[in-house]
């Protein structure tokens, strides 16, 4: 019999619907596979019933010939950063310790509604503050990968850590994650998975930890393109409880997946060619360029000029939001109270924040706190967001000339953990790749493009237009069909 | 320019006054939730996810709460800005569970207007003064903390959490207490008539934060200025104005400054004290809301805020004392409140109905009925007057009977009062009560005719130019017609008999 584990949503969706195998089998071998790999800390909270549940539902469905969703029988994990009813949620901090929601976030809603699972609750940085899950309350989780040189642990990436471990793993077919300034992409790039975040929008926020609300946006984590594009029909739509939501029809991007690239051209930004940029990087980039060459594509050469000022602006008004988003974390309602012998409010305040809080999240906030104060606000913020304007402004110029851009994803393969946790700076720098089309609330997306001479998964982003998924997740498949990548890691934890 | 003045050691001041109000906007749900803003429900009752800042809460626009905000606008004649934003106002406090307060700084929904304060000699108004308004935002209000629950500990009611307020701006240009007072009850009677705020200033649906600063008369600086917090009545805000400026003049002459600072009025000792200065002021860091997209009012909206405006104060006193010939007095008392003016509208269209006749020629009866005569008569009443009997209908057919002359002034009333006791007819009562004057120019005139066979002397005497008794005459034929009979109809009948 077939390994389920082996199998991605497609496949698991479509043999629960022929009735190759049913969908408690497939919850139950995902169940298996996630309790045998505590070692990883991918998930914060297991909820092996809430598969078990969700997948009785689907083969009852299907029993009763009833119509099925189109994640039906595939069992997930969740980013511990939405919010699920009467499941814990923590956004991987002490302050939301022991914080169960009496709401369910729409994304995690609309995937229930489509006959997915939970697994359970994915660990990540705290309040998704970090490119290495280091930041976690939790503990970091730990990438399944290992390179040939050494047995050093190495960082799944972040913010989605859990999401990346798991899919990488086969903990989960797939797996939420949201992406601030890379925080799908860049994991998903370290453990050889695929993950799309869409244009700012799609997805609603409504009920996701807010960490940057203007950035914030959920997306698919899966082994390939197709999955993702299943994946991100169901969590994607127009929520009126978001002001911010897209009041777009959602396409149905899997049906219209087509890898010939005829006609497109694949814009390559001059800018993201860096002094010093590692080898591997700039081949994969190259081998990149003629495998959508191969597809059809014509290859041209754009400026995005001001990629540089993008990783400081970023730097700014992520914080700069953070630092208002996270006040409502106070100890008054929710969450952890830390209240000293005779203290008064404000010493609650500072001593609850200062418990529940870790070190990177009070960085941010600091930083935030600053850049809006008085007096260096308009230095800061403002020239800011002036920054953000000209970013957008140079991809809406580049997509005169082009249909797509691809780019390396991160500037090296996975790192090990510890390797960066003491230098902040080294570590943003991780995001330089993905930063912008964060900031430009692009449809961007990763596809494994094979593995470093170590042995290490390396990806290849491609940046759309707004609203261009579709345009996007199709260069990404004729990447994935010409990379043909199908290494996975060596199970050493379980 | 008012006069009025400080009596300092060193000459004569003036003062200065701004006033920020706090007008809580008249609407079912809150600004960006869906909790009620109902007054007066049990503690943390109309709480909604949103409003107590759950994680992953989002605000979403309360489009009515943006209607009124730009219905108000427009009857200040201010200018509507069809692009503003909403701004974060961070500062933590308990209740406050955002951690800041959505408003706008930058940009707020309705920019520059004003309103006309009426002269009032008595009060210092010589003539009518414009009062200029800078600017109304829209904005959450906070929650409420509570410290008499337990001996240690607060309580917070978030009810009142996120109910949207809009705050009115003025420019400087008061200069009076009597002025700052009288642009509050203006402000107050324009937010009723367009019924964006409720005005009830005891529920806290009004509040104003006062800014005072002296000067001496004629100098061209303003002095510092003083910011009294949440002052909640007219009376109050005058008061404030009155403590500040002489604390301040106090100050000065003794040779001490005043300082920016925020204070607070304790009204049982009527006195402001410092609340915090501006070195200990908040940095805000306000920053436009990322959850929030701007706010773009399109022509079709701002067309149906226009429509819906009711006829406002100014216009409608025009239209009492021009169209309807009222006073200036009546003009301005039925216009001050918008139950007094709906309750004579009503009368006014009922009894030109029932009268026949155009509004312009009984508006001043129905003026008059409706300012003194029923007021005086319900009030008299006490508990005893029922007011589901007191109908426009049942009082036009009062004042018809009056203007018919079936009945006199005094049996209008006595019929009120019959009416507001048990909702009978007034014709019926007229009939059935003998309350009815004699118009019957028979009976009179034998009444007459025996009052002057009575005082042939006096006859003589007004003959003879002493026009003064007429009155005697006139009087005589109403005691013994037992005061029933018409007034005007004694009148003609006495002058053509004493020729």
């Amino acid at each position: 019999m077939t390994d389920l584990t082996e199998l991605g949503v497609a496949a698991i969706r479509g043999g629960v619907a022929k009735g190759d195998f049913t969908a408690r089998e497939v919850a139950e071998a995902f169940n298996a596979n996630v309790a045998a790999a505590s070692a990883l800390n991918a998930f914060i909270v297991t909820t092996p019933e809430k598969a078990l549940e969700a997948a009785d539902a689907v083969d009852a469905a299907r029993a009763a010939r009833k119509r099925l969703g189109s994640m039906a029988g595939v069992p997930i994990g969740m980013k511990d950063l939405f919010a699920t009813k009467g499941v814990q949620t923590t956004a991987a901090s002490h302050i939301l310790g022991g914080f169960v929601p009496p709401y369910e976030s729409t994304v995690s809603s609309n995937l229930w509604a489509a006959g997915a699972g939970m697994l359970g609750k994915l660990n990540l940085d705290q309040f998704a503050m970090g490119s290495s899950n280091e930041t976690s309350y939790f503990g970091n989780v730990i990438s399944p990968w290992r390179s040939r040189e050494s047995n050093a642990e190495l960082a799944p990436g972040g913010s989605s850590g859990g999401s990346s471990t798991a899919v990488s793993a086969r903990l989960a077919p797939a797996a939420t994650g949201t992406d601030t300034g890379g925080s799908i992409r860049q994991p998903a790039a370290f453990t050889g998975i695929t993950g799309v975040k869409p244009t700012y929008g799609r997805c609603s926020r409504w009920g996701v930890v807010a960490f940057a609300s203007s950035l914030d946006q959920a997306g698919p984590m899966a082994r390939d393109i197709r999955d993702c594009a299943i994946m991100l029909g169901a969590m994607a739509g127009f929520d009126p409880k978001d002001s911010t939501s897209l009041d777009l029809p959602v396409p149905d991007w899997e049906a219209a997946l087509n890898a010939d690239l005829k006609g497109k051209k694949v814009g390559i930004p001059r800018e993201y060619r860096m002094d010093g940029m590692d080898a591997e990087i700039e081949a994969s980039w190259e081998q990149g360029k003629a495998w959508l060459r191969d597809a059809g594509a014509e290859i041209v050469d754009i400026s995005l000029p001001h990629t540089k000022y993008a990783l400081p602006a970023y730097y700014i008004i992520a914080p700069a939001e953070a630092s208002s988003n996270l006040a409502r974390y106070d100890g008054v309602r929710y969450g952890l109270r830390d209240l000293p012998e005779g203290a008064g409010l404000q010493d609650m305040y500072a001593a609850t924040r200062a418990e529940g809080f870790g070190d990177e999240v009070k960085r941010r906030v600091l930083i935030g706190t600053y850049v809006l104060s008085a007096g260096f606000y308009d230095a800061y913020y403002t020239q800011a967001q002036k920054v953000r304007t000209l970013i957008a402004q140079d991809f809406a110029n580049a997509f005169e000339q082009c249909d797509v851009i691809l780019a390396p994803t991160t500037p090296s393969a996975a790192f090990a953990l510890g390797d960066k946790s003491d230098d902040p700076l080294s570590m943003y720098l991780n995001d330089v790749f993905a930063v912008p089309a964060s900031l430009a609330g692009l449809p961007a997306l990763s596809v494994p493009a094979g593995l470093t001479q170590s042995g290490l998964p390396l990806g290849l982003q491609i940046i759309g237009k707004a609203f261009d998924e579709q345009g996007v997740m199709n260069a990404g498949l004729a990447i994935e069909q010409r990379a043909n990548f199908s290494a996975k890691p060596d199970r050493w934890w379980a | 320019m008012s006069n009025y003045r400080i009596q300092g050691e060193t000459g004569e001041w003036e003062v200065v006054i701004g006033l920020e109000v706090h007008a809580q906007v008249t609407s079912n749900s809150k600004l960006f939730s869906g909790a009620s803003t109902m007054f007066g429900a049990e503690p943390n009752a109309q709480v909604s996810l949103i409003d107590a800042a759950m994680p992953g809460m989002l605000p979403v626009p309360n489009r009515e709460c943006i209607r009124q905000a730009v219905r108000t606008g427009m009857a200040i004649e201010a200018q509507i800005n069809k692009f503003s934003r909403f701004d974060r106002k961070n500062y933590f406090y308990a209740d406050l569970p955002q951690g800041y307060q959505i408003s706008q700084l930058y940009h707020p929904i309705v920019g520059e207007g004003s309103l006309v304060i009426e002269a009032d000699e008595k009060a210092g108004i010589p003539q009518p003064k414009t009062i200029g308004i800078e600017r109304i935002h829209v904005e959450q209000d906070a929650g409420k903390l509570m410290h008499d629950q337990h001996p240690t500990m607060s309580y917070v009611d978030l009810n009142r959490c996120g109910v949207a307020l809009m705050e009115i701006v003025s420019m400087p240009h008061m200069t009076s207490p009597a002025e700052a007072g009288a642009y509050v009850r203006k402000l107050r009677s324009i937010l009723r008539y367009v019924g964006s705020c409720d005005g009830n200033m005891e529920e806290g649906s009004m509040r104003a934060d006062v800014n005072v600063s002296v000067r001496k008369v004629g100098s061209p600086e303003l002095g510092t200025r003083t910011e009294t917090k949440n002052v909640n009545s007219v009376r109050f805000v005058m008061a404030v104005i009155e403590q500040e400026a002489r604390r301040q003049v106090d100050l000065i002459e003794e040779g001490g400054t005043v300082v920016q600072e925020t204070r607070l009025y304790d009204p049982d000792k009527n006195e402001t004290r410092s609340m915090r200065s501006k070195e200990d002021a908040h940095d805000y860091r306000y920053f436009p809301d990322p959850d929030l997209l701007p706010l773009e009012l399109d022509d079709a909206f701002l067309e149906e805020c226009r429509a819906s405006l009711p006829e406002l104060p100014d216009a409608k006193r025009a239209r009492y004392t021009g169209e309807l010939g009222l006073s200036d007095y009546n003009a301005a008392q039925l216009t001050a409140e918008v139950e007094t003016f709906a309750r004579f509208e009503t009368l006014l269209a009922e009894a030109a109905s029932q009268l026949g006749k155009s509004e312009a020629v009984v508006a001043t009866q129905v003026a008059n009925w409706t300012l003194s005569v029923a007021p005086g008569v319900i009030k008299s009443l006490g508990d005893d007057a029922r007011m589901e009997n007191n109908t426009a209908a049942a009082n036009a057919a009062i004042l018809k009977l009056v203007d018919a002359g079936t009945v006199s002034g005094g049996q209008a009333k006595e019929i009120y009062e019959i009416v507001l006791k048990t909702g009978r007819e007034p014709d019926e009562i007229a009939e059935t009560e003998g309350l009815k004057q004699q118009s019957d120019t028979g009976a009179i005139d034998a009444e007459i005719d025996k009052v002057l066979a009575a005082n042939p002397d006096k006859v003589e005497e007004y003959r003879g130019g002493k026009d003064k008794l007429f009155g005697f005459f006139v009087g005589q034929t109403m005691k013994a017609m037992q005061g029933k009979a018409n007034p005007q109809v004694i009148n003609e009948l006495l002058k053509a008999k004493l020729g």
